[in-house]
């Protein structure tokens, strides 16, 4: 574990400083993930440790989200103010884009089925 | 004289431990609810560990910023999880190859529709012109949505309030639309719910199945990117024509 963690942390660290060093709009660890996904690639497989050490940090990924959203407290004057245009914006367009990926990803499967 | 209890309160709200510890059983029991209700899409775990502990620091006259002092370790965790998303996704990667071409399309779609959706219906409504900009990435990871908005002059932190709330709503409400929608395939709800609603939705996927979670996060991190490039590309223009 403390293998894969160091890893993990290490991948996030060059990602991090790709970022600053290139100027990348994106944040350091998606680019760490990118970088971590190629080398799997390139080795061709993945250490037993690493695949347990990642599955058990994705099994509580929305633990990791918590302090983020009691952040709601410090908002609380302007999402009571805005609260109507906020709440609609946030249901409509969130089932919206549900709705319409998963439209799309499907209508584009099946044409490439249909092709074959 | 000082009641002994609240001494110690006033001891262990000056250490992280508190509300480190604090956030891990919340949680926990929040996820025990969730999980004896048969994973009931209603009753998400974030929603009920953000209620539970907002109620009881306004209980306690606690600032944020105390909290978040404990608390910041378990954020910080959203880095090397986001890193480890390459692993799920390497094991989908036969998958991934057969469908590269429904996935950049989906994926456009998607993150445009999210952008565009979020900022238009909001501002139809009222909103402000801050509410609007920390309002168009909810549909993107906390981590990259704050980065974004602190950029082009947001407010991160309302930011990551709407990005997890789109979470929560992604993750509450994928399930009856896609069955509405009659999506049965996984790697389509899975990349649905990631596009959507980021890691929460990716959280509420792999609860679906193992390839639901790995599409989910797939599609988590390509609207990341997508969006991080798309937005400030809108901001600019939207400010060069006014």
């Amino acid at each position: 574990m403390l293998t894969a963690l160091t890893v993990l942390l290490v991948y996030q660290l060059v990602g991090e400083i790709v970022v600053v060093a290139l100027g990348l709009p994106v944040p350091g660890p998606v680019v760490g993930m990118a970088l971590l996904f190629v080398s799997l690639i390139l080795r061709g497989s993945v250490a037993e440790d690493l695949r347990d050490t990642a599955n058990g940090l994705l099994r509580h990924l929305s633990l990791l989200f918590v302090p983020a959203g009691v952040g709601v407290m410090a908002h609380l004057n302007r999402l009571t103010n805005e609260w109507l245009p906020i709440s609609v914006s946030l249901v409509f367009s969130t089932l919206l884009t549900i709705a319409v990926t998963a439209l799309v990803m499907r209508a584009l499967l099946a044409r490439r089925v249909q092709g074959h | 004289m000082t009641p002994p209890l609240a001494e110690i309160w006033v001891y262990l709200s000056a250490t992280p431990l508190l509300f480190l510890t604090l956030t891990l059983v919340v949680y926990q029991g929040a996820y025990w609810i969730y999980r004896r209700a048969g994973f009931h899409p209603l009753l998400n775990p974030v929603a009920i560990s953000v209620a539970m502990i907002v109620a009881l620091l306004r209980l306690t006259d606690t600032p944020y910023e105390t909290y978040f002092g404990g608390a910041q370790f378990v954020h910080f965790l959203l880095g090397p999880a986001t890193v480890a998303l390459a692993v799920p996704l390497y094991a989908q990667l036969g998958k991934l190859k057969h469908a590269l071409w429904p996935i950049c399309g989906a994926l456009l779609a998607g993150a445009v529709t999210a952008l565009v959706s979020a900022v238009g219906i909001a501002w139809l409504l009222g909103a402000s012109d801050l509410t609007l900009l920390s309002i168009a990435p909810k549909s993107v990871t906390t981590p990259i949505a704050m980065g974004i908005v602190e950029r082009l002059g947001g407010l991160p932190s309302l930011t990551a309030v709407l990005v997890v709330t789109t979470g929560i709503i992604g993750a509450v409400g994928a399930k009856y639309v896609l069955d509405a929608l009659g999506i049965t395939d996984h790697s389509v709800r899975g990349f649905a719910l990631g596009t959507a609603a980021h890691g929460i939705g990716t959280a509420r996927a792999f609860q679906e199945s193992d390839e639901a979670g790995a599409f989910s996060g797939l599609a988590m991190g390509l609207c990341g990117l997508v969006t991080a490039v798309l937005f400030p590309l809108g901001v600019w223009l939207v400010r060069t024509l006014q």
